[in-house]
């Protein structure tokens, strides 16, 4: 598959890695045996607020087949607080307390599946029996479950050392949002809910560890978004140098964001191959899965648009709490994401939002794929639809009216970003994008002509919502490339990859720029022996920030490689193309040399060079972007509704987006198909119950309803490709974008199906499940008899 | 803990040995046969990434246990494709299934992919003739968190076209 001028950036190119993954070769975490392995059990929490009393491992400990059974008592200086990865940002008046767990639980237990022993043994069945031997006496104490009560004044403290249980308080405005409330026709105010789910990655999280006593250095396997960084932390932990550690993410089977956080285990495994002298594996089960990897959302928000009767948004006030769980260790970047993108593509020229962090005993709430992102467009463009319903507007003409123009960029909505940059959007197409996916969902038409009641009894509804999505944040990623004698071309990064088709989509760029086809570029992401400086995969940034520090280590190569071959064929660099793997002159193809060739050359074993000679065909290169690059799209979708049931099928799935320039269009949509599945997940089906005690209720796939291929419709994408102002290749992050618009699409259009039957429906809480629906149009229901009866 | 003897014809080869009563099949076939291209997502039977063949029939290697092989052939991802040990694999060598999902970007982690061809294959030898919407029931059973499934869809019907107009299947060598 070649393209005229030789462009691989922008075309369809197969994934280089897909033969391995098919064949069942790829490597996982979990296939990682090394000879003579130790497998891990850890005793957990079912409690989900307590003081452990006593901890009684020794019938585990003689246990046959068991190796060590560590306890928080075990751990010497190893038993502190673990690091707080992401520091809030420097915003006036902040408030943050910063809490993060013990490796192993000490005395007191603040969330269910927090770990309180560690068994080694010969096999995980033994290790497993083993911890059924481990006797905790546990005192219950009374949990702090519902998010809406956890910073009253009596609420039971989580963490004693503090007045209350908030996290964290803080506050942005801009414009003066009480003047303009004052001045404006409509004011509407709703209190709205986003429930908590799980990342859901199909593979759990797992940790293999092998110390080598003679070579005196340590080799992990680790399930992780961010390699280099955890193996910063767990050196540094363990006393060793960071070049003693070597960390790798091989094939990781989905991230979603839950694998970007540091975990107890990724030190707890390595440490006791150290403290064991043999190798260590962990796997975590399904059923840990739910508590002792972190979750996401949780939030409720009191919010108020004031417009005008035009539809104008004159401004938003937003006041939410966010349930962060147990701890904090992400600090805020969730609840600040809500904050930034509730403006979304709109011209709101006053806002104030305040958002309070509270400690729940819950699960840890770190970013899942959108990373509150979705919470905030669902609050802003339900305020939207409840609005233009108040107004008499059609509710995607009062998007019309407040979208930000193309020609008003860069745009600055002048409150502060997670990256610690202000919010700022470098480009976009968001007038485009809406009119788009008004064309193809034939929304005008719709609305004139539409028989509501199909043949079978159910309604028909569409929404259409906006959403921007603020990806490829800094701080930075390197790249290194290398032609090897061979002709193979190596390229190393930092960041981890999770089935985002890194092995293609960075193999295309590296093709582009020296003249070879993506299959000759050998890509090795994830592991520090190959390259030790970068942050990891997440914020939807792997193409922004990896893939131009790519762009730059490439042109850095070629320029060499244009330096080597203009030498040996003694003509001007000017007069060379690079092609098919070499260099040749222009007009006189016969003229060339092979890659290959050049970098045997450019490695010379004997002789002598110039002074400043750098040996072999390679560079390194590093980008770190002024400020995030804004992603932006339009959703569309048609609904048909059971009136008496309240299922909900999706008719037609419309995707209009704008990531900048689309490196691989079919990877790209491969993102959105699967952010879209994810937004449906979240929007209808996923959620976490969790009883009065703090227990999860759910905690298996059998109760926990992930969508499967009967519940996601085929999802129709369109490329709008609008290049980010602020790097070289124009891309920007769409990982997360399908997952963040979904509930607020669903939400309007299950309201416009019902509009004639439940003309009050209004849908503010998400998850909205059939069952939840069903609840609402009974209450619905009963309302209006009861007003029918009264009158 | 005692052991069972069991034998069995795993990917077209003889395996004999002894197993505890209670290992699972999946721990069973990864660890002590080194098939680690089945792979545990639940481990109850719901995700459907550790589906093999048992007897030609998609079975859920963590719902069985590695005795109830005794006696019966066990076919894993491994023995799809016509690969050779050792050898680089080239996409000609992959299975029409195989080869179609990659067509149509049917995978993405890959971690669930494994389960879904040994559940596509059997599904589609029983018949190819199979309509999208009869194949999207059939692989319903299998938990992706990755594709939003449009395009293993996709893959499979790709697949299903093939081999209706007559396309041969090369037999696995049974690695490892």
């Amino acid at each position: 598959m070649s393209r005229a001028g030789g462009t691989w950036v922008g075309a369809r190119v197969p994934r280089n890695e897909d033969a391995r993954l098919l064949t069942g070769r790829a490597q996982f975490v979990e296939d990682v045996e090394p000879p003579g392995a130790l497998h891990v059990a850890f005793v957990r929490s079912d409690l989900p607020a307590g003081r452990l009393r006593r901890l009684d491992v020794d019938s585990a400990r003689a246990h046959p087949g068991v190796h060590a059974a560590f306890t928080a008592a075990d751990l010497g200086p190893l038993l502190r607080p673990g690091a707080v990865l992401v520091p809030p940002p420097p915003l006036e008046g902040l408030v943050f307390h910063a809490r993060t767990a013990l490796p192993l639980v000490r005395d007191r237990i603040r969330h269910q599946g927090e770990a309180l022993a560690m068994i080694v043994a010969e096999s995980r069945y033994v290790a497993e029996d083993a911890a059924q031997l481990v006797e905790a006496d546990i005192e219950p104490l009374d949990p702090v479950v519902d998010l809406g009560h956890a910073l009253d004044d009596d609420a039971p403290r989580i963490h004693d050392d503090l007045p209350s249980n908030l996290a964290a308080h803080v506050r942005q405005t801009k414009g003066d949002y009480a003047a303009a409330r004052a001045r404006a026709d409509l004011v509407l105010e709703r209190r709205f809910s986003y429930d908590r789910g799980i990342g859901g990655a199909i593979e759990n999280r797992a940790v293999v560890a092998e110390w080598d006593a003679r070579a005196d250095r340590l080799q992990v396997w680790d399930t992780t978004q961010a390699p280099i960084p955890v193996r910063n932390v767990v050196a540094a932990a363990l006393g060793l140098s960071e070049s003693q550690v070597r960390f790798v993410a091989p094939f990781v089977g989905g991230g979603f964001g839950p694998k970007i956080m540091f975990y107890a285990e990724e030190i707890l495994i390595p440490w006791a191959s150290i403290q064991l002298g043999r190798p260590v594996k962990w796997v975590e089960d399904r059923y840990e899965n739910f508590f002792a990897t972190t979750q996401e959302r949780g939030q409720l928000h009191e919010a108020e648009i004031a417009v005008t009767r035009e539809g104008r948004i004159l401004g938003v006030r937003d006041i939410f709490i966010h349930d962060s769980g147990a701890y904090d260790p992400y600090g805020l970047t969730i609840p600040i994401n809500t904050q930034c993108t509730l403006l979304g593509p709109y011209r709101v020229p006053n806002y104030e939002s305040e958002f309070r962090v509270a400690f729940t005993n819950k699960p840890i709430v770190t970013p899942v794929r959108g990373a509150g992102r979705q919470h905030g467009v669902f609050v802003m463009e339900r305020l939207l639809d409840l609005a233009a319903r108040g107004l008499g507007l059609d509710p995607v003409e009062i998007r019309r009216r407040n979208v930000i123009g193309s020609d008003e960029f860069p745009y600055n909505h002048e409150i502060m970003y997670q990256d610690f940059a202000p919010l700022r959007y470098d480009s976009g197409s968001y007038e485009a994008s809406l009119e788009e996916a008004v064309r193809l969902v034939g929304h005008e038409t719709f609305a004139r002509e539409r028989e509501r009641v199909q043949a079978d009894g159910r309604v028909v509804g569409v929404g259409v919502v906006n959403y921007v999505e603020g990806t490829g944040i800094g701080p930075y990623e390197g790249a290194r490339i290398t032609v090897e004698p061979g002709g193979t071309v190596r390229l190393a990064t930092g960041v981890g990859t999770q089935g985002q088709g890194h092995f293609t989509s960075f193999a295309q760029i590296v093709a582009d720029a020296i003249g070879v086809k993506p299959s000759d570029v050998r890509v090795v992401t994830g592991d520090t022996s190959d390259f030790h400086w970068g942050t990891g995969t997440f914020a939807s940034r792997g193409a922004v920030v990896a893939g131009n520090a790519i762009h730059a280590a490439a042109l850095s190569v070629r320029e060499k490689i244009l330096k080597h071959a203009a030498e040996a064929l003694e003509v001007d660099p000017d007069d060379l193309e690079l092609a098919d793997g070499g260099a040749r002159v222009r007009g006189a193809p016969d003229l060339s040399v092979d890659l290959g060739a050049l970098a045997l050359a450019a490695n010379p074993l004997r002789g002598a060079v110039e002074p400043g000679t750098e040996p072999g065909l390679e560079a390194t290169s590093y980008f770190g972007p002024p400020y995030g690059t804004t992603a932006n799209g339009t959703h569309a979708l048609v609904v048909a509704v059971d009136p008496e049931t309240a299922m909900v099928e999706i008719l037609r799935y419309i995707v209009v987006h704008d990531c900048g320039t689309v490196i691989n269009p079919t990877i790209v949509e491969g993102q959105i198909h699967g952010g879209v599945a994810a937004g449906i997940g979240n929007a209808f089906y996923e959620e976490l119950v969790f009883d009065e005690f703090g227990g999860t209720s759910n905690a298996s796939f059998m109760d926990y309803l992930l969508p499967t291929s009967t519940d996601v419709p085929p999802i129709e994408t369109t490329h709008l490709e609008t290049p980010s102002t602020l790097n070289p290749l124009g891309t920007k992050g769409v990982g997360e974008g399908g997952a963040i618009p979904v509930a607020a699409a669903f939400a309007q259009a299950v309201e416009d199906a019902l509009a004639d039957i439940a003309p009050g429906l209004e849908i503010l809480d998400i998850p909205c499940s059939p069952g939840r629906l069903f609840e609402l149009l009974r209450k619905l229901r009963e309302a209006s008899t009861q007003a029918g009866e009264t009158a | 803990m005692i052991s069972v003897p069991i034998s069995a014809r795993i990917n077209g080869i003889e395996w004999s040995g002894e197993v505890e009563p209670r290992l699972l099949l999946s721990d069973f076939l990864r660890s002590e046969v080194g098939l680690t291209g089945t792979h545990v997502g639940c481990e109850h039977g719901v995700c459907g990434a550790c589906t093999v063949q048992l007897d030609g029939e998609p079975v859920r290697a963590c719902l069985m246990f590695a005795v109830q092989i005794d006696r019966h052939e066990v076919t894993t991802v491994e023995g799809l494709a016509a690969t050779v040990p050792g050898e680089a694999i080239s996409v000609e060598q992959l299975h029409p299934v195989q080869r179609a999902l990659h067509e149509a970007h049917g995978l993405q982690c890959g971690f669930c992919t494994p389960g879904i061809l040994m559940t596509a294959e059997a599904f589609l030898r029983e018949s190819p003739a199979r309509s999208r919407d009869e194949i999207r029931e059939a692989v319903s059973g299998h938990l992706c968190r990755c594709t939003g499934y449009h395009n293993i869809v996709e893959g499979v019907a790709r697949a299903a076209e093939r081999l209706a107009a007559g396309e041969s299947v090369t037999e696995g060598k049974g690695e490892p």
